[in-house]
């Protein structure tokens, strides 16, 4: 544009280029021209699809917000249903807690019952058997007593009939 | 940037900062109205800027935007909102006008910032049509939106009864004077910016204060990266008054 710049700013005289009407009809045809087809491309093409994308954008954002919440509230569902089924699991583990030891003092008391009948059973057997030990005792004793009394007197030299030895050792043993 | 190289090799100074600013044919000959000129390239390549941000960075129309993509939703959700916010609900049917009013003065004053290239925007045939489209559509649109209660507009009620017509006057006025406002600020910023750059690069020539001139230029190109972008932004939210105006005419 500067090459011929000289000859240029002769011919234009040495005012303003901008004030020389000769160029303005050639001017405002390119400018009319070139506004148009800007306001073609942009009303056209540029506008609308900047404006899908924005409003695509919005959509997405919307959605996604919309999405988040959703999902939020199903989390504290989620929460919530799991520490309802927490209580219920505990309030179940107690009571099978309760149950099983319910059971198992029923058992216990039912075996120390079998226990104390058998232990009673055999506590009376062994009295019996104590009991004719006992009297076991005291007759071999009595037999002991007899024949000792007897063979004492028949060593002292005295003829001991066995009526008289039996009754006096009986009447000994009772004293 | 060779018209300094011809300045330094004659060995005096020549500035020449408007140069930058002719119209010329692209392949010689002279300008009619059909013939494709500089300004026309130019203006070609915007259409190739605007098509490349806002077209070819959303083929994918991915949901996580590329970098280009982001860009492009980055323009749209910036001027949609300016529009909604100005001009109110009802002004979001004319959202393509002004997107397209504010991706070709951004891409052009962008590409105008390229060394060598040329600004389309820095010229008042431009920037007049531009304003002029906005004021006799705003215009149109208010009376047909609200027929003589248009007129409401240079009327201003909350003011004493006596002043009413000396602010009916001042408001005409300043209303006509709304497309010259809004046609020159946007040209005469980009073209004075571009000017004064072109200054320094003619004090570039001389040894002695070319180090103050280079940071001069690069100073000032960063304010125009900035008065580029503003300016388009500053066109667009007065077109989204001026339609907010024709919209909603009570003061």
């Amino acid at each position: 544009m500067a090459t011929d710049t000289h000859s240029a700013a002769e011919a234009s005289g040495p005012g303003m280029p901008q004030l020389d009407f000769s160029t303005w009809g050639n001017q405002i045809f390119w400018l009319v021209i070139t506004l148009v087809v800007i306001y073609l491309i942009l009303s056209r093409v540029a506008l609308p699809r900047i404006a899908s994308v924005l409003a695509e954008r919005q959509g997405t954002i919307t959605n996604d917000i919309a999405a988040a919440e959703d999902l939020k509230a199903k989390a504290q569902d989620a929460e919530a249903a799991y520490d309802k089924a927490l209580i219920d699991a505990r309030a179940e583990a107690g009571r099978i807690v309760a149950e099983t030891k319910a059971g198992i003092q029923a058992d216990l008391d039912k075996a120390i019952a079998t226990a104390d009948t058998k232990i009673a059973a055999k506590a009376a057997e062994g009295e019996k058997v104590i009991a004719e030990i006992r009297t076991g005792a005291l007759d071999n004793v009595k037999v002991v007593a007899k024949d000792t009394a007897k063979e004492i007197v028949a060593a002292m030299g005295g003829k001991a009939d066995a009526k008289s030895i039996t009754a006096a050792v009986t009447a000994r043993m009772k004293g | 940037m060779a018209s300094e190289a011809q300045g330094a090799e004659t060995g005096g100074l020549e500035f020449h900062p408007m140069d930058q600013f002719n119209i010329e044919s692209l392949f010689g000959g002279p300008i009619a109205w059909y013939t494709p000129t500089n300004a026309a390239l130019w203006m070609g390549l915007a259409i190739l800027a605007v098509i490349g941000l806002m077209v070819l960075t959303t083929t994918k129309r991915s949901v996580v935007p590329s970098r280009g993509q982001s860009v492009a939703e980055l323009a749209y959700g910036f001027v949609y909102k300016m529009v909604e916010d100005v001009s109110g609900k009802d002004g979001v049917v004319y959202f393509p006008y002004i997107m397209t009013l504010f991706m070709f003065i951004v891409c052009a004053n962008f590409l105008g910032l390229i060394p060598m290239s040329f600004t389309t925007t820095s010229h008042f045939a431009v920037t007049v049509v531009l304003a002029m489209a906005v004021f006799l559509t705003v215009t149109v649109l208010g009376f047909v939106k609200n027929g003589t209660k248009f007129l409401g507009l240079f009327w201003v009620s909350s003011a004493p009864l006596a002043l009413r017509p000396i602010l009916a006057i001042i408001e005409v006025i300043s209303y006509f004077v709304r497309p010259v406002s809004h046609s020159i600020r946007l040209a005469g910023n980009v073209m004075a910016g571009h000017a004064v750059i072109k200054v320094f690069a003619g004090f570039a020539a001389i040894a002695v204060v070319s180090p103050i001139a280079i940071a001069g230029i690069v100073a000032m190109y960063a304010l125009e990266i900035l008065v580029s972008f503003i300016q388009a932004y500053v066109f667009t939210i007065l077109t989204c008054v001026y339609l907010k105006d024709a919209l909603h005419p009570s003061h």
